[in-house]
């Protein structure tokens, strides 16, 4: 097995474990940790393609910058998520994602 | 430690580190010798530190005791100078009691982790021409990546209390830690701006040299530096949870805050790691600001670097002290005021200053001095302003007791 | 070194599995950190630093923050009913899913050949590259990260702020 098949690996079984988490907690923190997961197992593929991918040009920076981009991009989906959660809560004191079905507060 | 090229006409005194250190290492086989040094700089660092923390105690109870009309320690050893062994001793052998209640495991990492990672932050702060225990490319990067533990300590140390008071005061420690961080990062950002380094080696020495070999070119003689480094030290200040802003565990106001259900010497470590990171965030500070390890003036360096940067490091130090006897407590919305409403954003505007000085690098001349007027302007006019609407319609204190 | 790479699976994928696993939110959320701290070693192992330094900034810093900030908000004082046989159908069923979505992903990996590099070395990047590629081809793209934080921070502050105007007694 190379070591890019390892770091795929890897990653997979994180994405996996980031879906079965998303989908079968009812907690929304969790489920917003699950995604969290699932989009930090994308990054990890960036890096290990950058790594060891087919013939890296000697200065290629290009993995990198998908990843600090992504790496911005979940804060502000943390940020904006979890406010979500709190509003949520305010609404039915409750953050159950079943019990948050309506849209009428 | 990493050393660079030597450079020839070096006295023995400059280079005696690594003198030491190849001597330790040439006791043993060539593969082992990379580890045998990294070692070397980890027991360095520890003891040295370690040293100094055990000083400093000393030498804030004796600062504090002067200036409060007192001779502080002087019982122990010859001027009170075996207090601080004495009080570790006393540290360890206290009981530590840990609520039934609290979560354990988590009651017993918070201090473990928070004095791991304040020890990490000083891997990275270059302490003299060749002593650098670790050179990384983002170095500055690092240093506030290893701080950033902290935060997440206070809460575990707050929510594994199972105290409710705990809990509370580590949510209050939180949004100051939190809101002071941005002052702290947003300072310092000019500086890597200018400099286009995040190595702290390469920011030291972007700071070499004198102008009319007179004034250093320390970033801290430069409008926006002097005004990058009073936000610097101003939020360090509140990050390391001194005095003014020691709200956290305000012990004569609340009990001891996060800390209120520790004890014995996972006390003494929670209180080991505020003085790593005092130290840690000075000697950023000096390499930031204050140009690390150079010497002040041309004819100074024959004082080896490290002393330089030791001198600064002390003297930053003593002001935190100094600070600590002479100004009372906020009180916690004055605290939210000053760093969101003052320290926020003169720091951003402190980036426009910084980018108006290096555009007008090339003024010469009268330009020079219209360069220097502006500059202050700019660092100045905001400072004034938004100090002023921070302390609108707040009057001299009112002494009804004491005589006028 | 691929043991190296051992061990950090193990740590990430054991401390992701158990926190999503826990009744207890604020341990799931600190075996997150964690996990995120694994990751940032996976990056620093890889050879990118920056990245590393960056992802522990960012998540053990302040999502982490936020995340437990949530958590103590949105913390009820009753204790939790007990687990329905409702949701444990669904958490089966989930879990299945993910064992399904792992077996094809895995199987993908394993049956492709990757292309393999001809020159095994390490692309050395430094800071500088990464900055000159950031305010250079990519400036427009850092332009809008830029916006989105904003407005994500914007948005996130009205979401989360509460209607009522603060009680004037409590106000200094």
């Amino acid at each position: 097995m190379t070591p890019l098949q390892g770091c795929l690996l890897l990653s997979c079984t994180l994405f996996s474990v980031g879906l079965a988490g998303a989908l079968s907690r009812s907690n929304a923190i969790l489920v917003l940790l699950g995604i969290e997961l699932m989009l930090n197992a994308a990054n990890l593929n960036f890096i290990a393609f950058w790594r060891y991918g087919p013939s890296p040009a000697p200065g290629s920076v290009n993995g990198v910058i998908f990843v600090v981009f992504s790496i911005a991009v979940a804060a502000a989906e943390a940020a904006v998520g979890l406010a979500l959660v709190i509003a949520v809560y305010r609404h039915q004191k409750n953050i159950r994602l079943q019990e948050a079905n309506r849209l009428k507060g | 430690m990493i050393l660079a090229a030597v450079t020839p006409p070096e006295q023995l005194l400059e280079r005696l580190p690594l003198v030491l250190r190849d001597l330790v290492t040439g006791f043993f086989p060539e593969p082992l010798r990379w580890l045998v040094a990294s070692l070397l700089a980890i027991v360095a660092i520890l003891a040295v530190f370690g040293l100094l923390f055990a000083f400093l105690t000393l030498a804030e109870r004796k600062i504090l005791g002067r200036i409060q009309n007192r001779p502080g320690p002087n019982r122990t050893g010859w001027f009170g100078l075996l207090q601080p062994f004495a009080d570790g001793i006393k540290m360890l052998t206290k009981e530590d009691i840990v609520p039934r209640a609290a979560d354990q495991l988590l009651h017993f990492l918070a201090p473990v982790v928070l004095v791991a990672a304040a020890l990490m932050t000083f891997a990275v702060i270059p302490y003299g021409r060749h002593l650098v225990p670790v050179e990384l490319d983002a170095a500055v990067l690092y240093f506030f990546a290893a701080g950033a533990a902290t935060e997440l300590v206070v809460f575990m140390a707050g929510w594994a209390s199972h105290n409710k008071y705990a809990l509370l005061a580590a949510m209050r420690a939180l949004a100051q830690f939190i809101s002071y961080e941005l002052p702290l990062l947003l300072s310092l950002v000019p500086v890597v701006m200018l400099t286009g380094s995040l190595s702290t080696t390469g920011i030291v020495a972007a700071q070499a040299g004198w102008k009319w070999s007179l004034i250093p070119h320390w970033h801290v003689f430069t409008p926006w530096g002097f005004a990058g480094f009073a936000i610097f030290m101003v939020a360090a200040l509140a990050e390391s949870n001194r005095s003014p802003f020691d709200l956290p565990e305000a012990e004569s106001e609340l009990i001891a805050g996060h800390l209120t259900e520790y004890s014995g010497f996972k006390y003494a470590l929670f209180f080991m790691a505020e003085y790593f990171g005092m130290t840690a965030l000075s000697g950023m500070a000096v390499t930031l600001f204050l140009g690390g390890w150079q010497a002040p003036l041309p004819f100074l360096q024959f004082i080896p670097s490290y002393a330089w940067f030791g001198l600064k490091l002390l003297a930053l130090l003593t002001g935190f002290i100094w600070i600590r006897a002479t100004f009372p407590r906020l009180r916690m919305d004055q605290l939210m005021h000053f760093a969101w409403k003052f320290l926020v954003p003169l720091a951003l505007l402190n980036l426009g200053t910084a980018a108006f000085w290096e555009f007008t690098h090339d003024w010469s001349g009268p330009l020079q001095l219209a360069r220097w007027a502006l500059a202050l302007a700019f660092v100045a006019g905001p400072f004034v302003a938004l100090g002023r609407r921070l302390t609108a319609g707040l009057g001299p204190r009112q002494y009804t007791y004491a005589a006028a | 070194m691929n043991a190296v790479l051992v061990l950090i699976a193990l740590l990430m994928v054991a401390s992701a599995a158990v926190a999503l696993s826990l009744r207890n939110i604020v341990r799931s959320t600190l075996l997150f950190v964690v996990n995120w701290f694994g990751l940032a070693l996976f990056y620093l192992w890889a050879g990118a630093e920056f990245v590393a330094f960056a992802q522990v900034l960012v998540y053990v810093g302040a999502v982490s923050m936020v995340t437990l900030f949530a958590v103590l908000l949105t913390r009820r004082s009753l204790d939790e009913p007990g687990i329905s046989p409702e949701s444990r159908s669904r958490a089966a069923a989930g879990i299945i899913t993910g064992c399904a979505v792992a077996g094809v992903l895995a199987g993908a990996v394993l049956r492709t050949k990757f292309p393999v590099a001809s020159t095994p070395a390490i692309p050395t990047v430094t800071v500088r590259d990464i900055g000159r590629e950031l305010m250079g081809p990519q400036a427009a793209g850092l332009l809008v990260v830029g916006v989105i934080l904003t407005v994500a921070l914007i948005g996130a502050i009205v979401l989360a702020a509460t209607d009522r105007p603060a009680n004037r007694e409590d106000a200094p």
